[in-house]
């Protein structure tokens, strides 16, 4: 499981750092998406991985710990706040600089 | 325990909520609402600074849960300055504010209330996730204050900064996960001593959360390679929330000292050290980077938040000496760089306002109404921020010189700083002769806002001030020093007792 749960931070992690590198906006949202999806997931894991141990003391033999799991809830909470504001500034931007480019002017539009 | 101490956090968020509901009212109440908030927050910094004097630490567990379980907030002497700059600060922002420019969008005064909730918050905290949330609170209210007042230049602006502060908040949580599972636990001061107990094999991973942490405050702060979304930010949004917005890199520089010296300063060969160690370079290459930006840079506003960066570079490469005399010093130079650089973007406002064309543009040369007052105001800026006698500027370069002075490489800083104050006066003498001394007088001056010229007037005043009673303020910021490089005290105040010795049982 642990090889599985490493190799999903990974691929999210370097998908969303090369989308984040991208020219447009909406690229570099969705990058920040998967970059905090990633994030997300670590954190949980900080608590350690653990299968049929819940959370909560006395209902069965291990519990896991319930902590990353209230971080994480504030985490997504969060995330999902700025994830909502960067596309709505996003979409003002496009439409106040009429391109979607990062830098809010289009380098390829003064080429012959 | 006093109650006192929630109400720097609890009174902003309620005034800006109420705010929300009171939108439909007339400006004036709100106005009115809005500056008796930060009026009580700059009460409470009064008191907090007076009973955070006596040297002993305050806590107010939230919830009454006990640390290291539950949230505490400690007050002790940095917490207390910072609360009263930070209220101080915003109290002139936001009458200058009321003087018309909080019209110019919606929500200014809610937004103002709720980023002043966030920076107390993240003074006050004493848990590292709770700063994260501060941290995100204080964020998205400044995406919005930013933005406020339109314009592409902000959405542009915008749009860099949010994004930027967004890899940087995933950063932090990923930080934050390490340490967790690292040490189980995200109380300052218990992290403390679990930072200090762990084996050996735990050590690569604790320097790359501790690193982590260094680029996240370094975002914040604005140090060399993290600070290129700092001078289009700034220089783009409107004057009160641009002097603000001054604070908010000491945000970055609170946390750096908080975290570095508390959580990984314990121990034989302490966690922090490799963060010095990149932090005294980088904050020379600041320094060095804000006074030739200082110098090449076309308008004003960009000028001044320049001179953020040169303020950002000058306080960490003090900071990262580590004595109680530099640490002194830096808190010194904080408080009157964070004043002075909001004089700059208040007056860049007040002077754009009386020219004719160009605004707070450096390459138009146009007529300019109110030449003697506002040039004499500038003048007497100037000279503060450039550091020349006889304002605090003078002395706070003065004791940062004489406190590096005994260190081996206090000869750099010496020489870098001063060459940057000469980039500094080169640039400023040059805006003020353009300005004030080539074109002719205006034919018919716009009226000038009283109130306006007054505030500026008053804050430089307060720096004036600062170097007039200088010796309390120096001691007081010396203690600071000496209570900031005993993170034991603070540990042994946070935590009860049995917390302690769990600590140092466990294997």
């Amino acid at each position: 499981m642990e090889l599985l749960y490493a190799l999903t931070l990974g691929v999210l992690t370097s998908c969303g750092i090369y989308l984040l590198l991208r020219a447009r906006t909406f690229t570099v949202i969705l990058g920040l998406t998967l970059l905090s999806h990633a994030v997300n997931l670590y954190l949980f894991a900080s608590g350690r991985l653990a299968t049929s141990a819940p959370a909560i003391v006395g209902f069965a033999d291990h519990s896991a710990d319930p902590l990353p799991q209230a971080l994480v809830l504030t985490a997504i909470v969060i995330g999902f706040a700025m994830t909502a504001f960067v596309v709505v500034l996003a979409l003002k931007a496009a439409v106040e600089l009429r391109n979607d480019h990062v830098d809010g002017e289009n380098p390829d539009e003064d080429r012959p | 325990m006093t109650h006192l101490m929630i109400l720097p956090i609890l009174i902003p968020l309620l005034t800006g909520a109420s705010l929300l509901l009171l939108y439909p009212t007339p400006v004036g109440v709100q106005r009115l609402v809005s500056i008796a908030s930060t009026v009580m927050l700059t009460l409470l910094g009064l008191w907090a600074v007076s009973t955070a004097g006596s040297g002993e630490l305050t806590l107010y567990h939230l919830g009454d849960w006990q640390a290291p379980f539950g949230i505490v907030l400690v007050l002790d002497r940095l917490s207390a300055i910072m609360l009263l700059l930070t209220a101080g600060l915003s109290l002139f922002c936001v009458l200058y504010a009321s003087r018309g420019i909080d019209r110019q969008g919606a929500h200014f005064h809610a937004l103002f209330q709720f980023q002043l909730a966030g920076i107390n918050g993240a003074f006050l905290t004493g848990d590292l996730f709770n700063l994260f949330v501060f941290f995100e609170i204080l964020l998205i209210a400044s995406y919005a204050l930013l933005l406020h007042g339109g314009g592409r230049a902000r959405s542009r602006a915008g749009l860099h900064y949010v994004i930027i502060n967004l890899v940087s908040s995933a950063l932090f949580l990923l930080a934050l996960g390490t340490l967790y599972g690292l040490t189980g636990t995200l109380n300052m001061a218990d992290l403390a001593l679990a930072v200090a107990a762990t084996p050996a094999a735990g050590q690569p991973l604790l320097t790359a959360a501790s690193m982590l942490l260094l680029v996240v405050f370094g975002i914040k702060a604005a140090v060399l390679p993290l600070l290129f979304w700092l001078p289009r930010a700034y220089s783009a949004s409107s004057a009160p929330v641009a002097a603000l917005f001054a604070i908010m890199t000491k945000v970055g520089v609170y946390a750096i000292l908080r975290v570095f010296l508390l959580v990984f300063g314990l121990g034989e060969s302490p966690a922090n050290q490799v963060a010095w160690g990149w932090l005294w370079p980088l904050a020379l290459l600041t320094l060095g980077l804000g006074g030739i930006g200082a110098l090449g840079s076309a308008s004003l506003r960009t000028m001044t938040a320049y001179l953020v960066i040169l303020s950002v570079g000058t306080l960490l490469a003090t900071i990262s000496f580590v004595t109680a005399t530099t640490l002194g010093a830096a808190l010194f130079y904080l408080i009157h760089s964070t004043c002075m650089t909001a004089v700059f973007f208040l007056l860049a406002d007040l002077l754009g306002q009386q020219r004719e064309q160009g605004y707070d543009r450096f390459s138009d040369i146009a007529p300019m109404g109110h030449r003697w007052l506002l040039g004499g105001i500038f003048f007497i800026a100037a000279i503060s921020m450039a550091g020349l006698p006889p304002f605090s500027g003078f002395i706070s370069k003065l004791w940062i010189l004489q406190a590096t002075s005994g260190e081996p490489q206090g000869f750099w800083l010496w020489g870098v700083l001063l060459a940057a104050a000469l980039l500094i006066l080169v640039a400023v003498s040059r805006a003020g002769s353009g300005w004030f001394w080539r074109p002719g007088k205006m034919t018919a001056p716009r009226p000038l806002d009283r109130v306006c010229v007054w505030l500026v007037c008053l804050m430089i005043g307060v720096s004036a001030g600062l170097s007039a009673l200088g010796e309390p303020v120096i001691n007081y910021l010396e203690l600071t020093a000496e209570q900031l490089l005993v993170p034991q005290a603070y540990i042994d105040t946070v935590l009860p007792e049995s917390a302690r010795l769990a600590r140092e049982v466990a294997p």
